[in-house]
């Protein structure tokens, strides 16, 4: 116990290593994502059926598929549309659910029990299920992953929004800002809105794993990103024909991801340990 | 009133959640490219011939109408009829159930019992070496995506040390326990991260409590305390989160049954989609959210047995 208050104690001034840790890597595959594709020798989408199923050696760091595709080339390719994924997959649903919490908390009575029983519904599917559903009507491909995710998953920073306004709302500054009658917009932006973001924000990083998780898994479905663009879940998709012969097909896009996502779950961990808003 | 007038109450509460969904099943159907009866009719189909079946499904009817017939059919059962598999959804849905809620009974069984083991063994220790461990696990664990988590276990497991079967459902349930093994612990990986952090919180809650060090102070077995006292005490909120968590494996049935070549619902949703078979994706869809509503509902009986507080 003593242990744990020193640490807590120690840990206000600096940043957590789990934060440091996260950053590291995110801005490691930013790095690859941005610079790689300018330096890579091959390329990522012309088929070579003369070296198809290469292992991972000196022509071929991590090997080909069965197109004669370098895994390397093509995973440093999609760094940059599973990155895309993760950024916009979470701007939308992080836009509407603020303003649908804002807007809920703030008025309450009739507009926020529309709004919450349409909260009601939406989460009454699984969550993956109906990103599908919609996928499904709109054709599979990266916009309509776009539109579905902002469709189901702006619930979640609704809620979080909204329980932080309805307590903001009662506060004296606020009640105060009314009394000099300042606008309900103004009130919303400057006085609720800064104040009530902050467990979004943390929520972000959260959301971008499992965005990360379930754009790759649409890709690997076929329900997302299209072959033959080098997106990691497309990749694992193509290799998974291959798994007794050639591993390194499935292995390396699968590590990619898993690194991609830990890196953000490792942000979300240490924001929520500097901000104590876990235990 | 007692504490269980609920059971009858809830129902009604359910029904603008069940109108909600149906309204939004409806939606789905209003949005699908292509006009089904062209589909349905082919392309040679005359254009009288379709005006014909249009006016007979009552598609020429203004769009609340025909949400009123989609409720109708809905309530009758009758969900449509799968392009793909030239029979009504419903019947193509109820042929792949079984296999489905075989693979999310088993995968919830193996989701608490690791949820439990993590989480009592991280509280327990809180701030030590096993904590940091788990806690390392539950970081890490969020981000590994099912489908390639599937696929290593097939490579190393059923592949090279061809200790479990590739793929597939077995006829006889006790069979099945082999057979779905790599499945079930897929999507129970997924799930566990979450709900260890967040039973673990609860127990190191609880832990920091007044009866606690009552207990403590009172000379009981430190043991004693945790599982008589704090373990009880901390279930309540983690099965109040079971309504999502059933949610949540329900979505990871669909890349794990495509991964293991599971003949459930989850892969007949992803087939229908690749085959724009958009009447059983929208069956499938409704029937798993009936599912989760039903679902939480129970969790709800569930609470308020276990807990004399807890009122609904």
């Amino acid at each position: 116990m003593s242990a744990a208050q020193t640490e807590a104690a120690g840990g206000t001034s600096r940043w957590p290593a789990s934060l440091l840790a996260g950053v590291a890597i995110v801005l490691a595959w930013l790095l690859v994502a941005g610079l790689g594709p300018s330096f890579s020798p091959h390329d990522p989408i012309a088929v070579d059926l003369a070296n198809a199923l290469v292992p991972p050696g000196s022509d071929h760091v991590l090997g080909t598929d069965s197109f004669g595709r370098d895994i390397l080339t093509r995973i440093v390719h999609g760094a940059r549309i599973d990155l895309m994924m993760a950024f916009f997959g979470v701007v939308g649903p992080f836009l509407l659910g603020t303003m649908v919490g804002l807007v809920a908390g703030n008025f309450g009575g009739v507009a926020d029990a529309v709004l919450m029983r349409i909260l009601d519904v939406t989460v009454s599917f699984p969550y993956f299920v109906l990103v599908i559903a919609i996928v499904a009507v709109l054709e599979p491909g990266l916009t309509s992953y776009f539109v579905s995710l902002t469709l189901v998953n702006w619930v979640s920073y609704a809620r979080l929004v909204r329980s932080e306004v309805l307590v903001l709302r009662e506060a004296d500054f606020v009640l105060a800002a009314r009394l000099i009658g300042v606008g309900e917009v103004r009130v919303m932006s400057h006085h609720l809105l800064p104040n009530a973001i902050t467990p979004a924000v943390v929520f972000v990083f959260t959301d971008a794993v499992l965005t990360i998780v379930l754009g790759s898994s649409l890709g690997f479905l076929g329900l997302g990103v299209q072959p033959p663009a080098a997106e990691w879940g497309v990749m694992i998709a193509e290799g998974q024909l291959y798994l007794a012969t050639a591993w390194w097909i499935c292995v390396f896009p699968g590590l990619a991801i898993a690194t991609l996502a830990f890196g953000f779950s490792l942000i979300a961990d240490g924001l929520a340990k500097q901000l104590h808003t876990a235990p | 009133m007692g504490r269980y007038a609920f059971v009858l109450r809830r129902p009604l509460q359910l029904v603008p959640v069940l109108i909600g969904i149906s309204l939004v099943t409806f939606l789905l159907s209003q949005a699908m490219p292509g006009d089904p009866i062209r589909v349905m009719l082919g392309p040679k189909a005359s254009e009288e011939a379709i005006a014909f079946v249009r006016a007979r499904y009552g598609l020429d009817q203004p769009i609340l109408v025909q949400y009123g017939y989609y409720l109708i059919n809905v309530l009758r059962g009758d969900f449509g009829q799968s392009l793909a598999f030239r029979s009504p959804v419903l019947d193509v849905i109820l042929e792949r159930l079984a296999p489905t809620i075989y693979l999310l009974v088993y995968g919830l069984v193996l989701t608490l019992l690791f949820t439990v083991a993590l989480a009592v063994a991280a509280a327990r220790r809180q701030g030590r070496w096993v904590d940091q461990l788990v806690r390392f696990v539950c970081i890490a664990g969020l981000g590994l995506p099912s489908f390639w988590l599937g696929l290593m276990l097939i490579m190393f497991l059923s592949l090279k040390l061809k200790l479990f079967p590739v793929s597939g459902f077995a006829a006889a349930p006790i069979d099945n326990l082999w057979q779905l093994f790599l499945p079930a612990l897929t999507i129970a990986i997924a799930v566990t991260p979450t709900l260890t952090r967040n039973l673990r919180a609860t127990l190191v809650s609880q832990l920091a409590s007044d009866y606690v060090v009552a207990g403590r102070s009172k000379g009981l077995p430190e043991r004693w305390i945790f599982y008589r006292h704090v373990f009880p005490n901390s279930l309540l909120p983690t099965i109040s989160l079971l309504g999502i968590v059933v949610s949540f494996l329900i979505g990871g049935t669909v890349v794990v049954e495509t991964v293991f070549n599971v003949p459930g619902l989850g892969q007949l949703m992803v087939r229908a989609v690749l085959k724009r078979d958009y009447f059983t994706v929208q069956g499938i869809t409704l029937f798993f959210s009936i599912g989760v509503v039903l679902t939480t509902f129970l969790v709800d009986l569930v609470s308020v047995a276990l807990d004399p507080r807890v009122k609904l």
